[in-house]
């Protein structure tokens, strides 16, 4: 653990560091995964326009698998998705699908 | 040029915010402040200020709104009154931890129930530890004056934080006074721009705010806002000063009357003052009693040592309390005792005109004959006595 910073060596007001919440594992949160059908996806990116937790990644202008460190399971993505690709299962059950 | 106008004190800090001239102010309407943002919104409209005014659906949205903008580095500014200064409760002590230099005007007013329109500081008082500084008007002119001084206080670089600018509801915000302003262009140069060392907005280099903070780092900004609390008093003084150049209208954190040779001293805060002073002149006028009033401008931080100087010559201390605590008593009394622990001069506080209920010339002039009396018996009991009750 690194050594905590003293009251003065703080900027007031809690501000701070942005984008901190990348380092952080909050993909314990979930109830339910989204699980995104590849052969289906058409690519529009909606999902990764309309997901609130940035939890899905984009690279070469096609969206990849999930992040599973951030994705809280909201299931927004899976609602948006103009074509269905995205089921969300409860967790634990994803491989009974 | 300074101009001689008259304006109600609801006009009086409308007509400040004019020529504050915010970037942003959001508001929603309570009485008794509803006819200080209709004023603002008439500014707006006219296109007398560059202000973006925002019309939300609650006080809580007001504050809210105010605090975002503060955060992108606007000058925000809002005002309130009684319930609606109670919905914003949670956000205001968010304005202060994030450490916006907002500027509201509260009207003061008596909290439900049973609901009551009319004046007492049972509102402000209660916020008293949410981290904002508190300013009190006597009259209209200090409304004013506050209104202005309030900006350069907020923003200090040593502060950062929020203030109220108080008002008693009715006998100020709806009384029309002859007052003094400022020319626009001393306003817009005595305060200055606002310089905000961050920003929501700063894509470039983005920041977190209102971070999550667990068991290790809070405390920390807790004692942050601590100590800019006690840099606080200088930064009044000294704009008070400053001000009192600009104007001839000097400020501090107290305004002592006849205090110097004054057996006995009621402490006020408001418009309630100024009808102690009469009384203090006809009662030693007419009865040989030497009184004296001591008025705090400034109630957070609370100026306990400049008080306790003050008060260290009198015989006698009353307390006018427009506010109880229940199961205590009146607030201002009890930080003032506390502020002299180990003086031995007995105190009696006052609790009056809860729900706007006046407190006359007769009445204030009574105080000051009970005070003597307690004083002459040495019988002080009750310490707590409440002012025109029917019991
Ligand atoms: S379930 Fe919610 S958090 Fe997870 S990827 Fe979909 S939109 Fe994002
Ligand atoms: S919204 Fe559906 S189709 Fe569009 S990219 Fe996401 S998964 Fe693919």
């Amino acid at each position: 653990m690194s050594e905590l910073l003293k009251k003065d060596e703080m900027k007031p007001g809690g501000i701070g560091q942005g984008g901190s919440m990348e380092r952080r594992y909050t993909g314990s949160w979930r109830t339910f995964v989204p699980i995104t059908d590849f052969e289906t996806c058409i690519q529009c990116l909606a999902c990764w326009i309309v997901c609130p937790d940035s939890a899905i990644p984009v690279e070469d202008g096609e969206r990849r698998e999930t992040n599973m460190h951030h994705c809280k399971g909201c299931g927004i993505c899976a609602v948006e998705c103009p074509v269905d690709a995205i089921t969300m299962v409860r967790e634990g059950e994803e491989d009974d699908e | 040029m300074a101009e001689n106008v008259a304006l109600t004190g609801n006009d009086s800090a409308a007509y400040a915010l004019r020529q504050i001239n915010p970037d942003v102010v959001a508001a929603y309407p309570i009485t008794p402040q509803t006819e200080l943002m209709h004023k603002f919104a008439a500014y707006v409209a006219d296109g007398e200020v560059d202000t973006e005014l925002v019309r939300v659906e609650s006080e809580h949205s007001a504050m809210s709104a105010t605090v975002a903008a503060s955060l992108s580095g606007a000058r925000a500014c809002t005002a309130t009154s009684a319930n609606g200064l109670a919905l914003m409760w949670e956000i205001l002590y968010i304005a202060s931890s994030t450490r916006c230099p907002i500027v509201m005007p509260v009207v003061n007013r008596a909290l439900s129930a049973p609901i009551n329109i009319h004046c007492d500081h049972s509102d402000t008082m209660g916020a008293r530890d949410s981290g904002w500084i508190q300013l009190y008007s006597e009259n209209c002119q200090e409304a004013y004056d506050n209104a202005v001084q309030a900006v350069r206080i907020a923003e200090h670089p040593d502060v950062r934080l929020p203030v109220m600018v108080c008002l008693d509801g009715f006998i100020l915000s709806h009384t029309l006074e002859g007052l003094e302003v400022n020319d626009d262009q001393d306003v817009k140069d005595f305060i200055g721009t606002l310089d905000r060392p961050d920003s929501l907005l700063n894509v470039d280099d983005p920041e977190t705010f209102g971070m999550f903070t667990l068991q290790n780092y809070y405390f920390e900004f807790k004692k942050q806002q601590v100590d800019a609390m006690e840099k606080v008093p200088a930064v009044i003084e000294q704009v008070g000063q400053e001000y009192g150049e600009l104007t001839g209208r000097s400020y501090g954190l107290l305004d002592p009357y006849r205090c110097e040779d004054a057996d006995i001293i009621l402490v006020g805060l408001g418009s309630t003052t100024g009808t102690a002073k009469q009384a203090a002149d006809d009662l030693r006028e007419e009865e040989g009693l030497k009184c004296g009033v001591l008025k705090l401008r400034t109630f957070r931080p609370f100026p306990a040592e400049q008080v306790c100087r003050v008060l260290s010559g009198a015989d006698i201390t009353g307390v006018l309390d427009r506010a109880v605590s229940f199961g205590l008593g009146g607030p201002l009394f009890h930080e003032l005792r506390s502020a002299r622990y180990g003086e031995t001069a007995p105190m009696i506080d006052f609790i009056y005109g809860l729900g706007g209920r006046d407190l006359s010339l007769d009445n204030v002039k009574d105080i000051f004959r009970s005070l003597a009396e307690a004083r002459d018996s040495g019988q002080t009991e009750p310490t707590t006595r409440f002012v025109g009750v029917r019991e």
